[in-house]
């Protein structure tokens, strides 16, 4: 652009300060994220391993759904099929075929891809309310599939007593706390890549298609690749999720291709905070928790979980992180 | 400045050859309304070619065939000597022919800089690199800063688009146009919720960067109208009902009577 630049060069550099403040931020929390999984198989009442594993599946779930939805503005209401899918795929493949864990959740993770593509082609074409739709009839397919199947899935009953093998074929993973330990790697290598996603040129893209779907093709982007493109990864970690949660739960069932499987992940990125990187994890968390130590209460856990939902979408519309984030100004 | 006007006067009298837009028969019915009627448009290239009229006009739709965010209900379009007529519009915008939109439209949560930097990053080619960190794309963040410094945004290069007011939201748009350094331009009422400043600001830009592109322009401001455009199309009820420069235009009475009819006095 010689002609535009005649003016001279810029009076004020492009101040590369914030963004380099914000990923100095984002790293501390990533550290004490990691040290905090560390530890807390040690802290009383919510240090059990079982009770963690599950939070922590759930919660790279609600990244993975995030990066779609917060990032790429594209509400997926079928979310399930793909965390569900690949938790069949994974016990089934630990259990009748003796896979050692990695290779399970491996195989898991791909059939979540796969799932997404097909998935993902079909959807794209329509928008907004439609898109979520069909995603939502296509993830019915997949629980109908499941119900009819019970040869793969076990019915009603799921695929119970899924075992862990040894990791690699060596390593045992005898105890709940090694399994946790392996979960929560997985967990964070994942957050990193969806961290790494969100700050990519790539990312970039996807964001400005979420704020302005026209701009962007008029700017020569193909949209709908890029909409496929984070539809597959977002349904490989989904997949990754699932996979994982069968090996550590030691359980796929129907709940997990369940349509209200696809709600509470809707639930708990909004709890937590949509287009925020931690935001879901938190989400997870506290939906997680309060399924867990509320469940004395039946069926009234439903009720109060329908209660925050209606008091966060009211008072916290950012969700917890998004308010935090507001608050200290910061994007988190 | 446009260093040469009379030459680019004398370039208005060429052959045919010179046309880098053509429509012809151009309409778009929508559910029985044709709010685009058999318009047949040259645009030459390296001019200034304003598209006016009477709100309603059909001038908006006109873009929105041109660039194929509308599909035409019948007529030709010719970019390059390239049927265009049933490309995809990112296709269309691929091949330099590039529009900026009535309503503003900016990358709301992404900040001044990223909005021109991500049509910088077009350069790139697709960036379905998710793997990289964006830091790579700092290197844009110079040039970035040239286009925002050069519609006047330097002091808000860091605020998120959407604290913009309406003016500048419209300043940053034409920089994200510029950035892509397209061949023809389409500005839809680039002018629009400016202040005087902003308007002279960015008459002189469009001048400027006309230099070495086409650039055809819907705008309301008659008088940055007649300063700018080399040709003026008239556009009523969606057929064109008069053509030629300022002078000639604006002595048609059938212009000034569908201005008066529709209230513009
Ligand atoms: N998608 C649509 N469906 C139905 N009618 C439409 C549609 N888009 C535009 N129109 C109609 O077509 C006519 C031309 O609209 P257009 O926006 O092209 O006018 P314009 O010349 O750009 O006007 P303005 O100066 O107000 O921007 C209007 O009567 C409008 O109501
Ligand atoms: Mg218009």
């Amino acid at each position: 652009m010689a002609d535009i630049a005649a003016t001279g060069s810029p009076s004020i550099s492009a101040s590369p300060k914030a963004a380099a403040d914000n990923a100095a931020l984002h790293r501390m929390i990533f550290i004490g994220l990691a040290a905090t999984l560390l530890v807390l198989p040690f802290i009383p009442v919510i240090g059990y391993p079982f009770f963690l594993m599950k939070v922590l599946c759930f919660a790279l779930f609600a990244c993975a759904f995030n990066l779609m939805l917060g990032y790429g503005g594209l509400l997926s209401f079928g979310h399930a099929a793909y965390f569900g899918l690949a938790s069949y795929v994974s016990a089934y493949t630990a259990k009748h075929w003796g896979l050692t864990p990695e290779l399970s959740i491996l195989l898991g993770t791909a059939s979540g891809a796969v799932l997404g593509l097909a998935f993902g082609s079909l959807a794209i074409r329509r928008q907004g309310i439609y898109f979520a739709m069909i995603t939502l009839a296509l993830a019915q397919m997949v629980f109908f599939f499941s119900l009819q199947t019970p040869r793969f899935t076990g019915g009603e009953d799921g695929i119970q007593a899924v075992p862990r093998n040894n990791l690699f074929g060596l390593i045992p993973l005898g105890s709940d706390t090694s399994t946790y330990y392996l979960v929560a790697a997985v967990f964070l290598a994942g957050v990193a890549l969806i961290y790494r996603v969100i700050h990519s040129p790539f990312g970039q893209v996807l964001k400005a298609i979420r704020d302005n779907e026209a701009r962007a093709v008029s700017l020569g982007y193909r949209v709908n690749q890029y909409k496929l493109a984070v539809f597959v990864l977002s349904a490989t970690l989904a997949g990754l999720a699932g996979s994982m949660k069968a090996i550590a739960v030691q359980l796929a069932s129907l709940t997990d291709v369940h349509w209200s499987m696809s709600g509470e992940v809707v639930l708990m990125t909004l709890v937590g905070g949509m287009g925020t990187v931690f935001g879901p994890i938190i989400g997870a968390a506290v939906i997680i928790s309060m399924q867990n130590f509320l469940a004395g209460l039946g069926a009234w856990v439903t009720v109060v979980q329908g209660a925050i939902f209606v008091v966060c979408v009211l008072i916290f519309r950012e969700g917890i992180v998004g308010v935090i984030g507001k608050w200290i100004k910061r994007p988190l | 400045m446009r260093p040469n006007a009379d030459k680019t006067k004398s370039r208005m009298v060429g052959t045919s050859d010179d046309i880098i837009l053509r429509t012809e028969g151009l309409t778009k019915d929508f559910k029985g309304f044709t709010a685009v009627s058999e318009v047949d448009l040259a645009v030459r290239r390296g001019t200034i070619h304003a598209l006016i009229g009477p709100n309603g006009a059909g001038k908006t739709t006109c873009f929105n065939l041109l660039t194929k965010f509308l599909d035409p209900s019948r007529g030709t379009i010719t970019y390059k000597g390239r049927d265009i007529t049933s490309q995809k519009p990112a296709e269309v915008a691929r091949l330099g022919l590039v529009r900026s939109f009535q309503i503003s439209a900016v990358f709301p949560h992404l900040t001044v800089l990223e909005n021109v930097r991500i049509a910088l990053q077009r350069k790139r080619g697709d960036s379905f690199d998710f793997w990289v960190s964006e830091s790579v794309l700092k290197a844009l963040d110079g040039e970035a800063m040239r286009l925002v410094e050069a519609v006047g945004l330097a002091d808000f290069a860091q605020h998120d688009a959407v604290e913009l007011s309406y003016g500048r939201k419209r300043a940053l748009e034409i920089a994200t146009t510029l950035a892509l350094d397209p061949e023809m331009m389409l500005l839809d009422e680039p002018m629009a919720g400016m202040g005087h400043e902003d308007v002279d600001r960015i008459a002189e830009l469009i001048k400027r960067v006309s230099a070495n592109r086409t650039i055809l322009m819907v705008e309301h401001n008659l008088s940055v109208v007649a300063s700018l455009s080399d040709q003026i199309t008239v556009l009523a009820r969606g057929k064109v009902l008069a053509e030629g420069d300022y002078a000639t235009v604006s002595k048609d009475p059938r212009v000034i009577e569908a201005y008066i009819g529709a209230g513009h006095g």
